[in-house]
Protein backbone atom coordinates (compact mmCIF):
# COMPACT_ATOMS: atom_id res chain seq x y z
CA UNK A 1 0.00 0.00 0.00
CA UNK A 2 1.23 3.14 -0.70
CA UNK A 3 1.14 5.86 2.02
CA UNK A 4 1.38 9.58 1.00
CA UNK A 5 1.83 11.86 4.08
CA UNK A 6 0.47 15.26 3.02
CA UNK A 7 3.95 16.34 3.66
CA UNK A 8 5.07 14.10 0.98
CA UNK A 9 2.42 16.00 -1.05
CA UNK A 10 2.99 19.39 -0.59
CA UNK A 11 6.97 18.58 -1.00
CA UNK A 12 6.23 16.65 -4.70
CA UNK A 13 3.91 20.04 -5.35
CA UNK A 14 6.94 22.23 -4.58
CA UNK A 15 9.19 20.09 -6.87
CA UNK A 16 6.37 20.76 -9.65
CA UNK A 17 5.68 24.22 -9.38
CA UNK A 18 1.96 23.79 -8.41
CA UNK A 19 0.25 25.29 -5.52
CA UNK A 20 -1.94 23.44 -3.40
CA UNK A 21 -4.99 25.50 -1.66
CA UNK A 22 -5.11 23.72 1.63
CA UNK A 23 -9.37 23.01 0.98
CA UNK A 24 -7.76 21.12 -2.01
CA UNK A 25 -5.13 18.98 -0.02
CA UNK A 26 -7.71 16.40 1.14
CA UNK A 27 -9.04 15.75 -3.02
CA UNK A 28 -5.59 14.97 -4.46
CA UNK A 29 -3.94 13.07 -1.38
CA UNK A 30 -6.82 10.48 -1.58
CA UNK A 31 -6.61 10.48 -5.44
CA UNK A 32 -2.85 10.25 -5.43
CA UNK A 33 -3.30 7.33 -2.84
CA UNK A 34 -6.01 5.53 -4.92
CA UNK A 35 -4.53 5.92 -8.19
CA UNK A 36 -1.05 4.46 -6.44
CA UNK A 37 -2.23 1.21 -4.96
CA UNK A 38 -4.03 0.78 -8.29
CA UNK A 39 -0.31 1.10 -9.56
CA UNK A 40 1.24 -0.93 -7.31
CA UNK A 41 -0.36 -3.71 -9.31
CA UNK A 42 3.17 -3.66 -11.91
CA UNK A 43 5.24 -4.97 -8.85
CA UNK A 44 3.20 -8.49 -8.96
CA UNK A 45 4.73 -8.60 -13.06
CA UNK A 46 7.20 -10.92 -13.30
CA UNK A 47 10.17 -8.93 -14.69
CA UNK A 48 13.05 -11.17 -13.55
CA UNK A 49 15.94 -10.13 -15.87
CA UNK A 50 13.88 -7.94 -17.87
CA UNK A 51 15.90 -4.78 -19.36
CA UNK A 52 13.80 -1.48 -19.20
CA UNK A 53 12.07 -0.16 -22.31
CA UNK A 54 12.59 3.50 -22.56
CA UNK A 55 10.98 4.53 -25.70
CA UNK A 56 9.06 2.85 -28.71
CA UNK A 57 11.35 2.52 -31.04
CA UNK A 58 14.99 1.08 -29.03
CA UNK A 59 15.99 -0.08 -32.09
CA UNK A 60 16.37 3.33 -34.08
CA UNK A 61 17.36 7.00 -33.61
CA UNK A 62 16.88 9.10 -36.87
CA UNK A 63 19.83 11.49 -37.05
CA UNK A 64 20.09 14.86 -38.65
CA UNK A 65 23.10 17.31 -39.09
CA UNK A 66 23.09 19.70 -36.67
CA UNK A 67 22.59 22.38 -38.73
CA UNK A 68 21.53 26.02 -37.47
CA UNK A 69 18.20 27.29 -39.09
CA UNK A 70 17.09 30.85 -38.55
CA UNK A 71 13.46 31.03 -37.10
CA UNK A 72 12.72 34.18 -39.46
CA UNK A 73 9.32 35.58 -38.18
CA UNK A 74 10.58 36.78 -34.45
CA UNK A 75 7.26 38.57 -34.42
CA UNK A 76 4.90 35.17 -34.94
CA UNK A 77 7.34 34.05 -31.52
CA UNK A 78 7.06 37.05 -29.96
CA UNK A 79 3.44 37.97 -30.73
CA UNK A 80 2.64 34.76 -27.27
CA UNK A 81 4.70 36.94 -25.38
CA UNK A 82 2.69 38.58 -22.12
CA UNK A 83 5.30 41.36 -21.52
CA UNK A 84 7.88 42.39 -24.51
CA UNK A 85 10.31 45.31 -24.83
CA UNK A 86 12.24 45.92 -28.22
CA UNK A 87 12.63 42.37 -29.56
CA UNK A 88 12.96 40.79 -26.02
CA UNK A 89 10.54 38.87 -23.38
CA UNK A 90 10.27 40.83 -20.09
CA UNK A 91 10.58 38.72 -16.77
CA UNK A 92 10.71 40.02 -13.16
CA UNK A 93 14.05 40.82 -11.95
CA UNK A 94 15.88 37.74 -11.04
CA UNK A 95 18.37 39.21 -8.55
CA UNK A 96 17.51 41.43 -5.82
CA UNK B 1 -28.22 15.73 -52.49
CA UNK B 2 -27.25 15.19 -48.99
CA UNK B 3 -23.71 16.39 -48.92
CA UNK B 4 -22.54 16.29 -45.13
CA UNK B 5 -23.72 12.92 -45.38
CA UNK B 6 -21.19 11.53 -47.79
CA UNK B 7 -17.42 9.48 -46.93
CA UNK B 8 -14.83 11.48 -48.28
CA UNK B 9 -14.31 9.01 -51.04
CA UNK B 10 -17.57 9.66 -52.11
CA UNK B 11 -17.23 13.93 -52.21
CA UNK B 12 -14.08 13.19 -54.29
CA UNK B 13 -15.79 11.18 -56.99
CA UNK B 14 -18.06 13.81 -57.13
CA UNK B 15 -15.54 16.60 -56.84
CA UNK B 16 -13.75 14.21 -60.03
CA UNK B 17 -16.92 14.18 -61.93
CA UNK B 18 -17.47 17.85 -61.28
CA UNK B 19 -21.26 16.98 -60.24
CA UNK B 20 -20.28 19.15 -57.21
CA UNK B 21 -17.04 21.77 -56.30
CA UNK B 22 -15.48 23.42 -53.27
CA UNK B 23 -17.39 25.92 -52.31
CA UNK B 24 -20.63 23.85 -52.02
CA UNK B 25 -19.43 21.12 -49.92
CA UNK B 26 -17.73 23.51 -47.48
CA UNK B 27 -21.12 25.61 -47.53
CA UNK B 28 -22.88 22.44 -46.63
CA UNK B 29 -20.48 22.11 -43.68
CA UNK B 30 -20.80 25.44 -42.56
CA UNK B 31 -24.16 25.41 -42.58
CA UNK B 32 -24.64 22.21 -40.84
CA UNK B 33 -21.53 23.45 -37.97
CA UNK B 34 -24.53 26.76 -37.73
CA UNK B 35 -27.61 24.68 -37.06
CA UNK B 36 -26.09 21.48 -35.05
CA UNK B 37 -22.66 23.02 -33.05
CA UNK B 38 -24.74 24.16 -30.37
CA UNK B 39 -25.85 20.54 -29.61
CA UNK B 40 -22.84 19.18 -30.19
CA UNK B 41 -20.19 21.46 -29.07
CA UNK B 42 -16.84 19.90 -30.98
CA UNK B 43 -15.79 22.74 -31.75
CA UNK B 44 -12.81 25.02 -29.35
CA UNK B 45 -12.45 27.49 -32.59
CA UNK B 46 -14.48 27.24 -35.92
CA UNK B 47 -12.72 28.79 -39.18
CA UNK B 48 -15.52 28.85 -40.92
CA UNK B 49 -14.97 32.45 -43.21
CA UNK B 50 -11.68 31.37 -43.99
CA UNK B 51 -12.75 28.09 -44.94
CA UNK B 52 -15.30 29.61 -47.84
CA UNK B 53 -12.48 31.83 -48.61
CA UNK B 54 -10.24 29.05 -49.33
CA UNK B 55 -12.85 26.75 -51.33
CA UNK B 56 -13.68 29.63 -53.80
CA UNK B 57 -9.58 30.10 -54.59
CA UNK B 58 -9.68 26.56 -54.75
CA UNK B 59 -12.32 26.15 -56.91
CA UNK B 60 -11.04 29.53 -59.03
CA UNK B 61 -7.79 27.44 -59.80
CA UNK B 62 -9.68 24.31 -61.18
CA UNK B 63 -11.74 26.69 -63.54
CA UNK B 64 -8.42 28.04 -64.78
CA UNK B 65 -7.30 24.79 -65.46
CA UNK B 66 -4.57 24.57 -62.63
CA UNK B 67 -3.93 20.48 -61.54
CA UNK B 68 -4.42 20.32 -57.82
CA UNK B 69 -4.56 17.33 -55.34
CA UNK B 70 -7.70 15.53 -55.47
CA UNK B 71 -8.55 16.18 -52.34
CA UNK B 72 -8.08 19.63 -53.08
CA UNK B 73 -11.65 21.40 -51.71
CA UNK B 74 -11.72 18.72 -49.32
CA UNK B 75 -12.98 19.97 -45.33
CA UNK B 76 -11.19 18.82 -42.01
CA UNK B 77 -11.47 19.39 -38.33
CA UNK B 78 -7.87 18.84 -36.58
CA UNK B 79 -7.80 18.49 -32.80
CA UNK B 80 -6.87 21.11 -30.93
CA UNK B 81 -3.44 19.91 -29.74
CA UNK B 82 -1.45 20.27 -33.02
CA UNK B 83 -0.38 23.18 -34.10
CA UNK B 84 -1.89 25.74 -36.84
CA UNK B 85 0.15 29.12 -37.70
CA UNK B 86 -2.01 32.04 -37.39
CA UNK B 87 -5.16 30.17 -35.48
CA UNK B 88 -5.04 29.37 -31.86
CA UNK B 89 -4.09 26.28 -30.50
CA UNK B 90 -5.18 25.79 -27.22
CA UNK B 91 -5.69 22.01 -26.25
CA UNK B 92 -8.52 22.90 -24.47
CA UNK B 93 -6.48 24.89 -21.56
CA UNK B 94 -6.84 28.11 -19.95
CA UNK B 95 -2.96 27.69 -20.18
CA UNK B 96 -3.38 28.08 -24.05
CA UNK B 97 -6.13 29.86 -24.24
CA UNK B 98 -4.70 32.56 -26.52
CA UNK B 99 -1.55 30.95 -28.12
CA UNK B 100 -0.96 31.01 -31.66
CA UNK B 101 1.54 28.97 -32.85
CA UNK B 102 4.73 30.76 -34.97
CA UNK B 103 4.50 27.56 -37.09
CA UNK B 104 2.18 24.25 -38.47
CA UNK B 105 3.02 20.91 -37.15
CA UNK B 106 3.88 18.70 -39.68
CA UNK B 107 0.83 16.90 -40.19
CA UNK B 108 -1.03 20.14 -40.86
CA UNK B 109 1.26 21.18 -43.60
CA UNK B 110 0.81 17.79 -45.06
CA UNK B 111 -2.98 18.62 -44.83
CA UNK B 112 -2.22 22.13 -46.65
CA UNK B 113 -0.17 20.42 -49.09
CA UNK B 114 -3.06 18.62 -50.48
CA UNK B 115 -5.16 21.87 -50.01
CA UNK B 116 -7.13 20.30 -48.21
CA UNK B 117 -9.60 22.75 -45.66
CA UNK B 118 -9.48 23.58 -41.99
CA UNK B 119 -12.83 24.23 -40.63
CA UNK B 120 -11.38 24.30 -37.55
CA UNK B 121 -10.14 23.18 -34.00
CA UNK B 122 -11.89 20.52 -32.01
CA UNK B 123 -12.67 19.79 -28.82
CA UNK B 124 -10.80 17.26 -26.33
CA UNK B 125 -9.71 16.67 -22.30
CA UNK B 126 -7.26 19.59 -21.49
CA UNK B 127 -3.73 18.47 -22.71
CA UNK B 128 -5.72 15.01 -23.97
CA UNK B 129 -5.94 13.98 -20.54
CA UNK B 130 -9.02 12.59 -20.24
CA UNK B 131 -11.40 9.89 -21.25
CA UNK B 132 -14.38 11.69 -21.81
CA UNK B 133 -13.60 15.25 -23.21
CA UNK B 134 -15.62 16.75 -19.31
CA UNK B 135 -11.92 17.56 -18.79
CA UNK B 136 -11.75 20.66 -21.36
CA UNK B 137 -11.19 24.30 -19.97
CA UNK B 138 -14.23 25.75 -22.05
CA UNK B 139 -16.91 23.04 -23.23
CA UNK B 140 -18.08 19.64 -22.62
CA UNK B 141 -18.73 17.50 -25.98
CA UNK B 142 -21.59 15.74 -26.35
CA UNK B 143 -22.03 12.38 -27.99
CA UNK B 144 -24.33 12.57 -31.03
CA UNK B 145 -25.66 10.04 -30.28
CA UNK B 146 -27.53 10.97 -27.34
CA UNK B 147 -26.85 14.17 -26.02
CA UNK B 148 -26.51 13.58 -22.48
CA UNK B 149 -23.70 10.81 -23.06
CA UNK B 150 -19.80 11.63 -23.45
CA UNK B 151 -18.09 11.46 -27.03
CA UNK B 152 -15.39 9.75 -24.80
CA UNK B 153 -11.79 11.01 -25.43
CA UNK B 154 -9.79 12.64 -25.26
CA UNK B 155 -10.02 13.07 -28.99
CA UNK B 156 -13.99 13.60 -27.86
CA UNK B 157 -14.44 16.56 -30.44
CA UNK B 158 -13.20 14.73 -33.48
CA UNK B 159 -15.24 12.30 -33.19
CA UNK B 160 -18.44 13.74 -32.45
CA UNK B 161 -17.87 15.90 -35.21
CA UNK B 162 -17.46 13.36 -37.45
CA UNK B 163 -20.30 11.34 -36.17
CA UNK B 164 -22.50 14.39 -36.54
CA UNK B 165 -21.73 15.09 -39.88
CA UNK B 166 -19.85 18.61 -38.75
CA UNK B 167 -16.61 17.95 -40.76
CA UNK B 168 -16.21 14.65 -43.20
CA UNK B 169 -13.31 13.76 -41.43
CA UNK B 170 -10.85 14.57 -38.76
CA UNK B 171 -7.39 14.67 -36.83
CA UNK B 172 -7.11 13.21 -33.45
CA UNK B 173 -4.08 12.17 -31.02
CA UNK B 174 -3.86 8.64 -29.29
CA UNK B 175 -1.65 8.34 -26.06
CA UNK B 176 -4.00 5.72 -24.33
CA UNK B 177 -6.59 5.49 -26.42
CA UNK B 178 -7.69 8.89 -27.69
CA UNK B 179 -8.58 8.08 -30.93
CA UNK B 180 -10.14 4.99 -30.76
CA UNK B 181 -12.76 4.94 -27.37
CA UNK B 182 -14.57 8.16 -28.87
CA UNK B 183 -14.25 6.22 -32.41
CA UNK B 184 -16.14 3.52 -30.36
CA UNK B 185 -18.38 5.71 -28.23
CA UNK B 186 -19.79 7.76 -31.66
CA UNK B 187 -19.66 5.49 -34.01
CA UNK B 188 -16.78 6.24 -36.32
CA UNK B 189 -13.36 4.64 -37.41
CA UNK B 190 -10.61 5.55 -35.70
CA UNK B 191 -6.85 4.33 -36.44
CA UNK B 192 -3.93 5.31 -34.46
CA UNK B 193 -0.75 4.21 -36.25
CA UNK B 194 2.18 2.97 -35.15
CA UNK B 195 4.26 4.51 -33.16
CA UNK B 196 6.72 6.59 -35.21
CA UNK B 197 4.76 6.48 -38.68
CA UNK B 198 3.40 9.76 -38.44
CA UNK B 199 5.56 13.01 -37.41
CA UNK B 200 4.54 14.65 -33.93
CA UNK B 201 6.31 17.63 -34.28
CA UNK B 202 4.54 20.37 -33.86
CA UNK B 203 1.83 18.19 -31.90
CA UNK B 204 2.03 19.51 -28.22
CA UNK B 205 3.47 16.69 -26.08
CA UNK B 206 1.76 14.99 -23.70
CA UNK B 207 3.43 11.57 -22.90
CA UNK B 208 5.94 11.75 -26.03
CA UNK B 209 6.79 7.82 -26.05
CA UNK B 210 3.60 7.28 -26.32
CA UNK B 211 1.53 9.76 -28.56
CA UNK B 212 0.52 9.30 -31.84
CA UNK B 213 -1.59 11.36 -34.28
CA UNK B 214 -4.17 9.66 -36.17
CA UNK B 215 -7.85 10.07 -38.52
CA UNK B 216 -11.18 9.81 -37.39
CA UNK B 217 -13.49 9.12 -40.24
CA UNK B 218 -16.74 7.78 -41.01
CA UNK B 219 -15.41 4.42 -42.84
CA UNK B 220 -12.19 2.75 -43.56
CA UNK B 221 -11.58 3.81 -46.84
CA UNK B 222 -11.32 7.05 -45.55
CA UNK B 223 -8.97 6.03 -43.14
CA UNK B 224 -6.82 4.54 -45.31
CA UNK B 225 -6.50 7.75 -47.19
CA UNK B 226 -6.06 10.21 -44.86
CA UNK B 227 -3.10 7.97 -43.48
CA UNK B 228 -1.45 8.05 -47.27
CA UNK B 229 -1.54 11.58 -46.18
CA UNK B 230 -0.21 12.39 -42.74
CA UNK B 231 2.27 9.52 -42.92
CA UNK B 232 5.81 9.43 -43.86
CA UNK B 233 8.82 10.67 -42.24
CA UNK B 234 9.54 13.86 -40.74
CA UNK B 235 13.63 14.93 -39.90
CA UNK B 236 12.28 17.38 -37.04
CA UNK B 237 10.74 14.23 -34.98
CA UNK B 238 13.72 12.03 -33.80
CA UNK B 239 11.50 9.11 -33.40
CA UNK B 240 9.65 9.46 -37.23
CA UNK B 241 10.26 6.42 -38.97
CA UNK B 242 12.27 6.37 -42.05
CA UNK B 243 10.22 3.98 -44.44
CA UNK B 244 9.28 4.09 -48.18
CA UNK B 245 5.64 5.16 -48.88
CA UNK B 246 3.07 2.72 -48.92
CA UNK B 247 -0.80 3.11 -50.21
CA UNK B 248 -2.88 1.77 -47.70
CA UNK B 249 -5.80 2.44 -50.12
CA UNK B 250 -4.34 -0.52 -51.80
CA UNK B 251 -4.53 -3.04 -49.10
CA UNK B 252 -8.07 -2.76 -49.09
CA UNK B 253 -9.22 -6.25 -50.68
CA UNK B 254 -12.42 -7.20 -49.16
CA UNK B 255 -11.04 -10.76 -48.34
CA UNK B 256 -10.13 -12.09 -45.00
CA UNK B 257 -10.11 -15.75 -45.82
CA UNK B 258 -6.84 -17.78 -44.42
CA UNK B 259 -6.36 -14.22 -41.85
CA UNK B 260 -5.41 -16.10 -38.15
CA UNK B 261 -7.04 -13.60 -35.90
CA UNK B 262 -6.06 -14.23 -32.33
CA UNK B 263 -8.49 -13.50 -29.80
CA UNK B 264 -7.35 -12.50 -26.25
CA UNK B 265 -9.86 -14.27 -23.71
CA UNK B 266 -8.89 -11.96 -21.03
CA UNK B 267 -10.13 -9.05 -22.73
CA UNK B 268 -13.48 -10.12 -23.14
CA UNK B 269 -13.54 -11.30 -18.94
CA UNK B 270 -14.94 -9.40 -15.81
CA UNK B 271 -15.86 -5.93 -16.06
CA UNK B 272 -16.52 -6.36 -20.29
CA UNK B 273 -20.48 -5.01 -20.61
CA UNK B 274 -22.52 -7.98 -21.27
CA UNK B 275 -24.50 -6.50 -24.61
CA UNK B 276 -20.62 -5.78 -25.94
CA UNK B 277 -19.32 -8.71 -24.91
CA UNK B 278 -22.66 -9.94 -27.21
CA UNK B 279 -21.55 -7.90 -30.37
CA UNK B 280 -17.99 -8.55 -30.27
CA UNK B 281 -18.82 -12.35 -30.72
CA UNK B 282 -21.48 -11.97 -33.28
CA UNK B 283 -18.48 -10.12 -35.07
CA UNK B 284 -16.16 -12.63 -34.32
CA UNK B 285 -18.89 -15.03 -36.17
CA UNK B 286 -18.57 -12.71 -39.18
CA UNK B 287 -15.26 -12.95 -39.59
CA UNK B 288 -15.29 -17.12 -39.07
CA UNK B 289 -18.09 -17.12 -42.14
CA UNK B 290 -16.12 -14.69 -44.03
CA UNK B 291 -13.44 -17.33 -44.25
CA UNK B 292 -10.80 -16.23 -41.12
CA UNK B 293 -9.11 -18.42 -38.93
CA UNK B 294 -10.14 -17.31 -35.80
CA UNK B 295 -8.31 -18.72 -32.15
CA UNK B 296 -8.67 -17.83 -28.94
CA UNK B 297 -5.57 -17.77 -26.71
CA UNK B 298 -4.57 -15.85 -23.38
CA UNK B 299 -2.63 -12.70 -23.14
CA UNK B 300 -2.38 -11.93 -19.79
CA UNK B 301 -1.70 -7.84 -19.75
CA UNK B 302 -4.27 -5.72 -19.48
CA UNK B 303 -3.95 -4.58 -15.90
CA UNK B 304 -0.27 -4.26 -15.50
CA UNK B 305 -0.45 -2.52 -19.27
CA UNK B 306 -3.30 0.02 -17.66
CA UNK B 307 -0.83 0.65 -14.53
CA UNK B 308 2.03 0.85 -16.23
CA UNK B 309 0.30 3.72 -18.58
CA UNK B 310 -0.22 5.62 -16.06
CA UNK B 311 2.68 5.35 -14.44
CA UNK B 312 4.74 6.17 -17.46
CA UNK B 313 2.13 8.60 -19.02
CA UNK B 314 1.99 11.00 -16.05
CA UNK B 315 5.60 10.84 -15.77
CA UNK B 316 6.35 11.83 -19.25
CA UNK B 317 3.45 14.47 -18.82
CA UNK B 318 5.07 15.80 -15.67
CA UNK B 319 8.13 16.64 -17.46
CA UNK B 320 6.79 17.81 -20.57
CA UNK B 321 4.68 20.19 -19.00
CA UNK B 322 7.34 21.66 -17.02
CA UNK B 323 7.80 23.86 -20.25
CA UNK B 324 4.77 26.22 -19.41
CA UNK B 325 5.67 28.21 -16.64
CA UNK B 326 4.06 31.94 -17.97
CA UNK B 327 7.25 33.38 -19.63
CA UNK B 328 7.11 32.42 -23.45
CA UNK B 329 3.99 31.60 -24.10
CA UNK B 330 0.41 30.58 -22.20
CA UNK B 331 -1.42 31.86 -19.42
CA UNK B 332 0.41 34.34 -16.65
CA UNK B 333 -0.81 35.07 -13.66
CA UNK B 334 -1.38 38.67 -12.40
CA UNK B 335 -0.66 37.98 -8.73
CA UNK B 336 3.70 37.90 -8.66
CA UNK B 337 6.23 39.17 -6.58
CA UNK B 338 9.23 37.25 -8.15
CA UNK B 339 10.38 34.87 -10.84
CA UNK B 340 9.49 31.80 -8.66
CA UNK B 341 5.88 33.38 -7.67
CA UNK B 342 5.42 33.95 -11.45
CA UNK B 343 6.09 30.06 -12.64
CA UNK B 344 3.68 28.58 -9.66
CA UNK B 345 1.02 30.96 -9.76
CA UNK B 346 0.68 30.82 -13.72
CA UNK B 347 0.66 27.12 -13.32
CA UNK B 348 -1.72 26.56 -10.75
CA UNK B 349 -3.88 28.73 -12.55
CA UNK B 350 -3.47 27.60 -15.94
CA UNK B 351 -3.60 24.40 -15.33
CA UNK B 352 -6.86 22.02 -14.92
CA UNK B 353 -7.47 19.74 -11.70
CA UNK B 354 -6.81 16.38 -14.01
CA UNK B 355 -3.62 18.01 -15.22
CA UNK B 356 -2.36 19.15 -11.91
CA UNK B 357 -2.95 15.27 -10.86
CA UNK B 358 -0.88 13.43 -13.33
CA UNK B 359 1.36 16.12 -13.22
CA UNK B 360 1.78 15.19 -9.14
CA UNK B 361 1.82 11.63 -10.09
CA UNK B 362 4.28 11.63 -12.31
CA UNK B 363 6.19 13.99 -10.01
CA UNK B 364 6.15 11.40 -6.99
CA UNK B 365 7.08 8.33 -9.25
CA UNK B 366 9.95 10.32 -10.67
CA UNK B 367 11.00 11.25 -7.52
CA UNK B 368 14.04 10.36 -5.34
CA UNK B 369 12.90 7.23 -2.99
CA UNK B 370 10.03 5.98 -5.47
CA UNK B 371 11.64 5.57 -8.81
CA UNK B 372 12.76 2.32 -9.05
CA UNK B 373 9.40 1.12 -7.04
CA UNK B 374 7.38 2.98 -9.86
CA UNK B 375 9.06 4.73 -12.64
CA UNK B 376 11.81 1.44 -13.59
CA UNK B 377 9.43 -1.10 -12.29
CA UNK B 378 7.20 0.04 -15.23
CA UNK B 379 9.59 0.48 -18.01
CA UNK B 380 10.36 -3.04 -17.44
CA UNK B 381 6.81 -3.88 -17.57
CA UNK B 382 6.66 -2.40 -20.94
CA UNK B 383 9.11 -4.91 -22.52
CA UNK B 384 7.27 -7.67 -21.09
CA UNK B 385 4.02 -6.40 -22.64
CA UNK B 386 5.90 -5.95 -26.24
CA UNK B 387 6.82 -9.64 -25.39
CA UNK B 388 3.73 -10.58 -24.91
CA UNK B 389 2.98 -9.26 -28.14
CA UNK B 390 5.67 -9.88 -29.64
CA UNK B 391 4.67 -14.09 -29.32
CA UNK B 392 1.29 -13.24 -30.23
CA UNK B 393 2.33 -12.14 -33.54
CA UNK B 394 3.87 -15.34 -33.96
CA UNK B 395 0.82 -16.73 -34.55
CA UNK B 396 -1.78 -14.45 -35.58
CA UNK B 397 -1.89 -11.56 -38.19
CA UNK B 398 -4.37 -9.74 -36.06
CA UNK B 399 -6.06 -9.52 -32.81
CA UNK B 400 -9.04 -8.50 -31.83
CA UNK B 401 -10.74 -7.08 -28.23
CA UNK B 402 -13.26 -4.35 -27.68
CA UNK B 403 -12.42 -0.87 -27.84
CA UNK B 404 -13.82 -0.26 -24.60
CA UNK B 405 -15.45 -2.20 -21.61
CA UNK B 406 -18.59 0.01 -21.88
CA UNK B 407 -20.64 1.85 -24.62
CA UNK B 408 -20.57 6.12 -23.76
CA UNK B 409 -21.41 6.66 -20.16
CA UNK B 410 -24.00 9.61 -19.38
CA UNK B 411 -22.01 12.79 -18.54
CA UNK B 412 -20.92 14.00 -15.07
CA UNK B 413 -21.09 9.94 -14.25
CA UNK B 414 -17.16 9.38 -14.00
CA UNK B 415 -15.82 12.70 -13.71
CA UNK B 416 -15.14 12.62 -10.22
CA UNK B 417 -13.57 9.89 -10.01
CA UNK B 418 -10.08 9.48 -11.81
CA UNK B 419 -9.44 5.62 -11.12
CA UNK B 420 -12.34 4.96 -12.69
CA UNK B 421 -12.46 7.07 -15.91
CA UNK B 422 -9.07 5.63 -16.45
CA UNK B 423 -10.47 2.38 -16.35
CA UNK B 424 -12.13 3.48 -19.73
CA UNK B 425 -8.53 2.43 -21.44
CA UNK B 426 -8.14 -0.66 -19.96
CA UNK B 427 -8.48 -2.02 -23.96
CA UNK B 428 -6.63 0.39 -25.42
CA UNK B 429 -3.78 1.35 -23.57
CA UNK B 430 -1.44 -1.39 -24.14
CA UNK B 431 -1.15 -0.87 -27.53
CA UNK B 432 0.70 2.37 -26.61
CA UNK B 433 2.97 0.65 -24.40
CA UNK B 434 4.25 -1.69 -27.13
CA UNK B 435 3.83 1.04 -29.78
CA UNK B 436 1.98 -0.83 -31.84
CA UNK B 437 -1.45 -0.03 -34.20
CA UNK B 438 -4.82 -0.16 -33.90
CA UNK B 439 -8.21 0.53 -35.27
CA UNK B 440 -11.41 0.95 -33.83
CA UNK B 441 -14.90 0.06 -36.13
CA UNK B 442 -18.42 0.04 -35.12
CA UNK B 443 -20.02 -3.72 -35.00
CA UNK B 444 -23.47 -2.77 -33.69
CA UNK B 445 -25.35 -0.85 -31.07
CA UNK B 446 -26.53 -2.34 -27.59
CA UNK B 447 -30.02 -2.00 -26.75
CA UNK B 448 -30.33 1.81 -26.47
CA UNK B 449 -29.43 1.75 -29.92
CA UNK B 450 -25.35 3.23 -28.72
CA UNK B 451 -22.73 2.40 -30.56
CA UNK B 452 -20.47 -0.51 -29.71
CA UNK B 453 -16.55 -0.77 -31.22
CA UNK B 454 -14.27 -3.73 -32.31
CA UNK B 455 -10.56 -3.17 -31.74
CA UNK B 456 -8.64 -4.58 -34.70
CA UNK B 457 -4.54 -4.54 -33.24
CA UNK B 458 -1.99 -5.13 -35.67
CA UNK B 459 2.28 -5.78 -35.55
CA UNK B 460 4.11 -2.63 -35.73
CA UNK B 461 3.65 -0.79 -39.34
CA UNK B 462 1.55 -3.75 -40.42
CA UNK B 463 -1.68 -0.98 -40.49
CA UNK B 464 -2.45 -2.70 -44.39
CA UNK B 465 -3.61 -5.99 -41.95
CA UNK B 466 -6.25 -3.81 -39.95
CA UNK B 467 -7.60 -1.90 -42.23
CA UNK B 468 -7.99 -4.66 -45.28
CA UNK B 469 -10.07 -6.61 -41.74
CA UNK B 470 -11.87 -4.17 -41.44
CA UNK B 471 -12.68 -2.87 -43.98
CA UNK B 472 -13.38 -6.65 -44.88
CA UNK B 473 -15.82 -6.71 -41.49
CA UNK B 474 -17.42 -3.31 -42.45
CA UNK B 475 -18.19 -4.25 -46.25
CA UNK B 476 -20.11 -7.44 -44.63
CA UNK B 477 -21.99 -5.37 -41.80
CA UNK B 478 -22.70 -2.21 -43.42
CA UNK B 479 -23.03 -0.24 -40.06
CA UNK B 480 -23.16 2.79 -41.78
CA UNK B 481 -26.75 1.90 -43.80
CA UNK B 482 -27.93 0.43 -40.65
CA UNK B 483 -27.53 2.92 -37.35
CA UNK B 484 -27.27 7.15 -37.82
CA UNK B 485 -27.64 9.33 -35.09
CA UNK B 486 -30.98 11.02 -34.65
CA UNK B 487 -29.48 14.16 -35.37
CA UNK B 488 -27.91 12.66 -38.98
CA UNK B 489 -31.24 11.44 -39.66
CA UNK B 490 -32.88 14.33 -42.07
Amino acid sequence: MADVSREELLHIAKLANLNLKEEELDGYLSNLQDILNFANVVNNADTEGLGETIGENDKFNVFRKDEVKVFEDNEALLMNAKEKERNMFKIPKVIS
Amino acid sequence: MDITSLTVHELMEKLEKKEINSVEITKAYVDRINDKEKDVKAFVTTTCDDAMKRAKEIDNKKENGEKLSPYAGIPIGIKDNMCTKGVRTTCSSKMLENFISPYDATVVEKLNDEQIISLGKLNMDEFAMGASTEYSYFKKTANPWNLNTVPGGSSGGSAAAVAAELVPWALGSDTGGSIRQPASFCGVVGLKPTYGLVSRYGLVAFASSLDQIGPITKDVRDAAMLLNIIAGHDERDTTSYEAPKKDYVKALKNDVKGLKIGIPKEYFGEGINPEVKAKLEEAIETYKKLGAEVEEFSLDIATYALATYYIIACAEASSNLGRFDGIRYGYRTENFSNLKELYRNSRSEGFGPEVKRRIILGTYVLSSGYYDAYYKKAQQVRTLVKKEFDRAFEKYDVLLTPTSPTVAFEIGTRSNNPLEMYLADICTVSLNIAGLPGISIPCGVNSEGMPIGMQLIGNKFEEEKILNAAYTFEQEYKFRDKYKPDLCKK
